[in-house]
């Protein structure tokens, strides 16, 4: 196993590479450069333009420029923002409790719904619970988060009153971040009615990111249920008269749950991207927000550090997926 | 019995103590559209980021009436102009303190040395605040106050001259721009000393209606009322909140549900629902901008007076009205807004004409088909909410009358670069008063030495050019008025760009709130306002 683990991560070192090579080519390739947005129809003084340049060293070769930031990134400096002058490593520290807590709630959601819903249409397959529940997966999946999240802010919030619009707590609590978690600083700032805010206000934007992967989750969970429900063993237990439930959650399940957290493993990217969508819609103040902002912008340190430290959270993600693997099913053993 | 009266005391006294925390925790909440730079107005630009320092933090010398252009004393109480419009002494007011926070205590009041600090700041790229905390002050260079000011000297504590190199005559208006705003030369000291001079950007300290308290980026800022204002009777609010949210369709569901007060920036679709909901009020004001079509006048055939007088008669304007501003906007003629001093009221825009404006054409040699590209901003603007679809209305248009215009667009920082370098044959932009001086309409967007810059009409007349630089340097309004006036005229007799709208600017917020007043500026104010 730690070998394994040790061969991760030296593949992941050309990864990050390539990575901050790809973040710094895409973002550079744009047109336009921060100073131009800064100023936009406003007089532009062409000393004033040649001075801000210099000054963020813009003016130099792109390789130049990338060298910089390559010796800086070894140093373990990502650069300050352009726009903020706040350093990209404590921006991103500041937001990603929000967009963690947030994907957390999101993957439970997915999770919880997608494997009842897949193993429900696996034991009732053909039926009419079946086509409704994978129709339904199927509709989830093709939404539009934009419009999706809309949709529910309008019924839940607006017209039924049920739960708050967007942010994570009713302005009223002035909670201080102690973790960035807001569920956990709620229950340790012991203000009445404070926790029940942000579980409020988590809800919509949780349901909103977590429905394409609950959909993905529940086709996947189906079809691998079918597969090992056909399964001899499947029969043998049966034959045992064991009780269909046993069947079902501890024979069943286990196995067909290895393809599922691989794919549970993959939505974290998708995730990811569906936050910065459902991020704006629910004004989280997470890091995909931060990141669409600071392209607009131009932001090129903060785009470049926050790519950056959401690949190697990725490829963190994956290499736990890979060990998880060895503890779901033990015939799968990395340490060859 | 005499148990019933001490029961009958204590439930006054609660009833009186629970009336008192109701009134005097009065909380505004304005859901804002985007978190701010920083709070150091002196590097900003945009709305936004201003009314979230300038706006409520801080105080100017002069001041800007709230919903006006008119100027009014702000921390200068009085001052005097030399006779030859190039000195300017300003007296200070007496009293005015600074916030009291947790990252700093004044020791002094407001006095001098912080006018100085703060234009020092600005006009000296040498000056150790800027080695230490470097950062681009773009208004400052965009309203040449870096190459104007020649210096700026303490007379004594409360006195304060500046001398200028060339006459500005709208410069005590600059001076009311946020960007302007006064620091505490105290509190830059403090920075100094301990290696933390980028915090003024992050912990701001002012004299303004509101104390900074916290921010949480994407999230909300907090502000207490200040009890110490030196403006008495300006500061209603205990608390104001901004919650930050982006989507304008979001912040006008949380309007509706009273999740906050104020919205900025409603969408123009909602409008109409805005009015027909009866717990909300919706504001308006006639903009102080302009969106226009400019022709570039050094490219053929736009060089030709009876071809640009042909495609402006060609444009169908109520049209466009009605399709991109959702009838929220008023036809604009002149080069500046009908509540700018000095608008010609005379001028007129001639008729839409396609017959009249095709024999035009012909007329001046211009052939059937003749391709031209016409540049579409790929941002929405107060002045132009959908330049890609009034693009299609004018391209619609000008194919009437035998024009096939090619519709071109760029992300934004490269269409303004391509368009300041000429590349365009015509080109959709606008402006949004800065300061309340016609010489912003006319002088930045039209004046000989905008060329490359502004003047994206590259048109430089010297008559007008020779009316708005003499206007720039006369201090008499009525005489300013006539010369601008007489600008317009020659404007409207050679087109170099054909103004199209200047958009309604809505304000939406609930019946609760009193005393809100729409700025012609676009900037959202929250002193002299009181929440029900």
């Amino acid at each position: 196993m730690f070998s394994f683990i040790i061969k991760r991560i030296s593949v992941a070192i050309p990864t990050f590479l390539g990575v901050t090579l790809l973040a710094f080519a895409l973002i550079h390739m744009i047109p336009g450069d921060p100073v131009l947005l800064l100023v936009g129809e406003r007089r532009l003084d062409p000393e004033f333009y040649r001075a801000a340049m210099q000054r963020l060293g813009l003016d130099q070769p792109l390789y130049v420029q990338y060298w910089d930031y390559l010796r800086q990134l070894l140093q373990g400096n990502l650069g300050e923002s352009i726009v903020t002058h706040e350093p990209v490593m404590s921006e991103f520290l500041k937001l990603f409790p929000a967009t963690v807590e947030l994907s957390m709630a999101a993957m439970l959601f997915a999770v919880v719904c997608g494997l009842a819903a897949g193993m429900l249409a696996a034991t009732k397959r053909g039926t009419v619970i079946d086509h409704t529940v994978m129709g339904a997966a199927l509709t989830g999946y093709s939404m539009p988060i934009f419009w999706w999240g809309l949709i529910l802010i309008m019924v839940f919030s607006v017209h039924l009153d049920w739960t708050p619009v967007s942010g994570r707590i009713a302005l009223e609590y002035d909670i201080p971040a102690v973790t960035g978690f807001m569920l956990i600083d709620t229950l340790l700032s012991g203000e009445a009615g404070a926790f029940k805010s942000a579980v409020m206000h988590l809800i919509l934007p949780a349901i909103v990111l977590g429905t394409i992967p609950m959909a993905v989750i529940a086709r996947m969970t189906r079809s691998s249920m079918l597969e090992v429900l056909r399964e001899d063993y499947i029969r043998t237990a049966r034959a045992k008269g064991l009780s269909r439930s046993r069947i079902i959650i501890v024979h069943a399940l286990r196995n067909a749950l290895i393809p599922v957290v691989t794919v549970i493993g993959l939505q974290v990217g998708t995730l990811l991207a569906g936050a910065v969508l459902t991020e704006t819609i629910f004004s989280w103040p997470g890091i995909g927000k931060w990141l669409i902002d600071s392209i607009s912008r131009r932001d090129y340190p903060v785009v470049q550090g926050g790519i950056l430290l959401i690949a190697t959270l990725i490829i963190f993600v994956n290499l736990l997926v890979d060990i998880l693997y060895g503890v779901i099913n033990p015939r799968i053993r990395h340490s060859r | 019995m005499h148990l019933e009266v001490r029961k009958l005391m204590l439930a006054t006294t609660l009833a009186l103590m629970a009336g008192t925390s109701m009134a005097a925790n009065k909380t505004l909440i304005y859901c804002s559209e985007a978190s701010p730079s920083g709070f150091d107005p002196t590097r900003q630009v945009t709305g936004g980021d201003f009314d979230a320092s300038a706006e409520t933090i801080f105080n100017r010398l002069t001041e800007f009436e709230r919903g006006s252009t008119q100027i009014r004393p702000g921390l200068a109480e009085k001052w005097e102009v030399a006779p030859d419009n190039l000195t300017y002494t300003f007296t200070l007011r007496k009293g005015v303190k600074f916030h009291t926070t947790p990252y700093f205590k004044p020791t002094r009041d407001f006095n001098a040395d912080d006018v100085i600090f703060t234009v020092q700041r600005m006009i000296d790229k040498n000056h150790p605040f800027n080695k230490a905390a470097p950062a681009d002050f773009p208004y400052v260079s965009d309203m040449s106050l870096d190459t104007n000011i020649a210096a700026v000297e303490k007379i004594d504590a409360n006195t304060v001259r500046i001398k200028l190199k060339t006459v500005d005559a709208a410069f005590l208006q600059n001076l009311a721009m946020s960007f302007a705003s006064i620091h505490s030369a105290e509190y830059a000291d403090q920075l100094l000393k301990s290696g933390k001079a980028n915090q003024i950007n992050t912990q701001p300290i002012g004299t303004g209606p509101f104390v900074f308290r916290s921010y949480q980026k994407d999230a909300n800022i907090r502000f207490d009322g200040n009890s110490q204002y030196w403006r008495k009777g300006e500061v209603q609010l205990d608390k104001l909140i901004f919650a930050i949210t982006t989507d304008a369709s979001v912040r006008y569901q949380k309007l509706q549900k009273n999740e906050c007060q104020v919205m900025a920036y409603p969408r123009p679709a909602d409008i109409k629902a805005i009015q027909a909901n009866p717990k909300l009020n919706l504001l308006q004001q006639a903009g102080f901008n302009l969106g226009w079509l400019t022709y570039n006048v050094q490219k053929k055939p736009f060089d030709k007076l009876e071809v640009r007088q042909a495609l402006d008669m060609a444009i169908n304007k109520p049209a466009i009205l009605a399709a991109v501003y959702q009838g929220a906007g008023q036809p604009a003629t002149n080069p500046m807004p009908p509540t700018q001093w000095s608008y010609n009221k005379k001028l007129k825009d001639a008729p839409f004409d396609p017959a009249k404006a095709k024999a035009m054409l012909a007329k001046a040699g211009v052939a059937e088909g003749t391709e031209i590209t016409l540049w579409a901003m790929p941002v929405q603007r107060a002045y132009n909410p959908n330049a890609k679809l009034m693009a299609e209305m004018i391209q619609s248009d000008w194919a009437k009358i035998g024009i096939k215009a090619k519709i071109v667009s760029y992300e934004w920082g490269e269409y303004i670069k391509r368009a300041k370098a000429g590349e365009h044959d015509s080109l959709m932009i606008g402006w949004t008063g800065d300061n309340g001086d016609p010489d912003n309409w006319l002088g930045v967007n039209l004046g000989c030495e905008a060329v490359g810059g502004n003047n994206y009409s590259r048109w430089c007349n010297k008559e007008f050019d020779t009316l708005v630089v003499k206007a720039r340097t006369l201090s008499n309004q009525a005489e300013r008025t006539k010369l601008y006036e007489k600008a317009q005229d020659v404007f409207k007799r050679e087109l170099p760009f054909t103004p199209i709208a200047h958009s309604t600017v809505y304000q939406p917020l609930s019946k609760s709130v009193q005393g809100f007043k729409v700025s012609p500026f676009g900037l959202n104010s929250f002193y002299g306002v009181t929440v029900k």
